[in-house]
């Protein structure tokens, strides 16, 4: 089945006002789904609730039998003015939802995408996001796309995701998954950067209980004078094991590359992370910094001496470093 | 002991790592005082901070502080700022992700933007330019000291205690020091100063001078100035320690 619409068309009213309200939950505006103004996709399970595009942007879904395919191009020189909302959720609390998307971004063109993920009745959701990208001569691609897992036993959450950056291109991602329980994360993103391109991944994730995470960012920078920044701020307590691998490769004559990999640990939790940069060219630079430690205490005592108790404390520098 | 005493240290002693640091100190602080605590480095200054506030390995191995009537030689640092003290350390922390708005809004019982842009404002910082930014290590260590002063500010506290307010690059003029304590004390607010400059005293109701570990004397400010700086000469062990912080920062 392939779907591709002008105006946003409901084929399941009742399935749509409950993903919209986890939409929410999530952190997104559900009113920018029903509004014309924003291009939006909203997939439930495999499927396609609505799709709505406008000129310049198109976005073509498939129906597969645990997911959907679907293909998003933006013309080249198009310049997406608001952003595009993508909303993927799995309403019953067990269920695969298998997510296989093609961004094809046109030489000199501009978009983002907000992409909220929702499981609010997950007890065992799997969520398998396949994503390639290429972002052409000139263009810019920002995606960020964010969670939402309910407060029970989390998902089991992989995406996967290989990104081409083509001369003077940029391309942003962030992910972030703060909200409820993780469950399990198996994040792996590969990103080829060529001439003058740019590339930043930023992965934000708090886990507690018995959550896995485990992140992999990779940028490769291929063609001269190409930038990249692999960066992630992760947090884990109790119970919540977390590995954090971090890669940079400078191939090219003046690349600049950093890693940057932040986590605080709390209670029984175990967190690692390697930050690797390699360099196979004399006049690239790779960077890389990283840090692992439980709440600083001077920050702690800071705000308890504004008469926050210790969690209290503890919530804001966490949610501020997960933010930063 | 004055009526209207805010603070009360009586016979304090405090020991960390096996050595008593603190030997029987005791101290007042009036009802919307400024009261400014000299001494050397290494004379135990900030470490009568640490344990006014309440700081993780800073309670008293004897005698009683009071605040406000009332004990609180054993109360947690949270209990004591909602009691109403605080503390501005020397060396204030940097918060990765969390900006200056919310960071002030954090310690008012009432939080407001005017608020906010008046707490900057005091410290001669502009607000439109300040409060949507990080207080992290973006900041230099002038401007982070300003906005920890301003938080002060905002919380509108009984007791502020201030540990080396002017030190570092970029601080506050004395002047501008001396308008922004004006203004707290007209607010109701009483400051412990901690300082090692003899003309912070100048801002001063009343001074009092710590010496290993010990307060040594209390008075008339132009009293007290006048014996640190005759008569108070770099000891032994504030050489030793000196020595130590400038080993440190080499």
């Amino acid at each position: 089945m392939s779907v591709s619409r002008t105006k946003p068309v409901f084929t399941q009213g009742d399935e749509f006002e409950a993903i919209v309200r986890s939409y929410e939950r999530a952190g997104g505006d559900g009113k920018n789904l029903l509004s014309p103004k924003f291009a939006s996709m909203v997939v439930s399970g495999n499927q396609v609730l609505s799709t709505h595009e406008l000129p310049g942007l198109e976005m073509v879904a498939e129906q597969l039998s645990d997911g959907v395919a679907a293909r998003v191009t933006v013309a080249p020189g198009t310049k997406v003015e608001l952003p595009v909302h993508l909303c993927f959720g799995v309403l019953p609390e067990r269920g695969t939802q298998r997510i296989v998307s093609h961004f094809e971004i046109g030489a000199g063109a501009s978009v983002e995408f907000l992409a909220h993920c929702t499981f609010p009745n997950s007890v065992e959701v799997i969520h398998l996001m396949e994503a390639e990208v290429r972002v052409g001569e000139g263009a810019r691609m920002r995606y960020s796309e964010t969670h939402f897992h309910g407060e029970q036993s989390g998902a089991r959450v992989v995406p996967r995701g290989r990104i081409l950056v083509e001369k003077g291109g940029a391309y942003l991602s962030e992910f972030s998954l703060t909200e409820g329980r993780i469950g399990e994360l198996d994040f792996d993103y590969t990103v080829d950067v060529a001439e003058r391109g740019r590339a930043e991944l930023m992965v934000r994730a708090y886990g507690f209980g018995s959550d896995r995470l485990r992140t992999v960012e990779t940028i490769r920078l291929n063609g001269a004078g190409a930038r990249g920044l692999a960066k992630s701020r992760v947090a884990v307590r109790e119970d919540a094991v977390s590995d954090v691998i971090a890669t940079t490769e400078g191939n090219a004559p003046d690349s600049r590359g950093h890693v940057d990999c932040v986590e605080i640990v709390r209670d029984r939790a175990i967190a690692s992370a390697a930050p690797l940069v390699r360099v196979t060219c004399d006049s690239a630079y790779v960077t890389h910094e990283a840090a692992i430690g439980t709440v600083n205490k001077k920050e702690l005592e800071t705000l308890m001496a504004r008469g926050l108790d210790e969690e209290a404390a503890v919530d804001v520098i966490v949610g501020a470093m997960l933010k930063s | 002991m004055a009526d209207d005493s805010l603070l009360i240290v009586e016979g304090v002693h405090l020991i960390r790592e096996g050595t008593e640091i603190l030997h029987g100190v005791n101290l007042t602080v009036a009802e919307a005082e400024v009261h400014c605590l000299l001494g050397r480095n290494g004379s135990g200054k900030s470490t009568m901070a640490y344990m006014l506030m309440g700081s993780g390995g800073y309670l008293p191995s004897g005698g009683t502080v009071l605040f406000g009537g009332r004990d609180i030689t054993d109360a947690t640092m949270t209990e004591r700022a909602r009691l109403g003290m605080t503390l501005a350390w020397q060396e204030p922390a940097r918060f990765e992700g969390l900006p200056v708005l919310d960071y002030l809004r954090l310690g008012m019982a009432e939080p407001s933007e005017e608020r906010v842009r008046e707490a900057l404002e005091a410290v001669a910082l502009d607000p439109a330019v300040y409060r949507s930014r990080n207080v992290d290590a973006s900041l230099s260590g002038g401007e982070r000291k300003r906005i920890e002063l301003a938080a002060v500010y905002a919380m509108r506290p009984r007791l502020a205690i201030l540990d080396e307010p002017d030190s570092g690059v970029d601080v506050l003029s004395l002047s501008d020091i001396r308008d922004l304590f004006a203004r707290m004390r007209e607010q109701g607010s009483a400051l412990l100063l901690i300082t090692h400059r003899d003309e912070m005293v100048e801002i001063a109701d009343r001074a009092s001078l710590i010496c290993s570990g010990e307060i040594v004397m209390t008075g008339e400010p132009a009293h007290v100035q006048a014996h640190y700086c005759d008569r108070c000469e770099i000891c032994d062990v504030a050489r030793e320690v000196e020595e130590a912080a400038d080993y440190e920062r080499v």
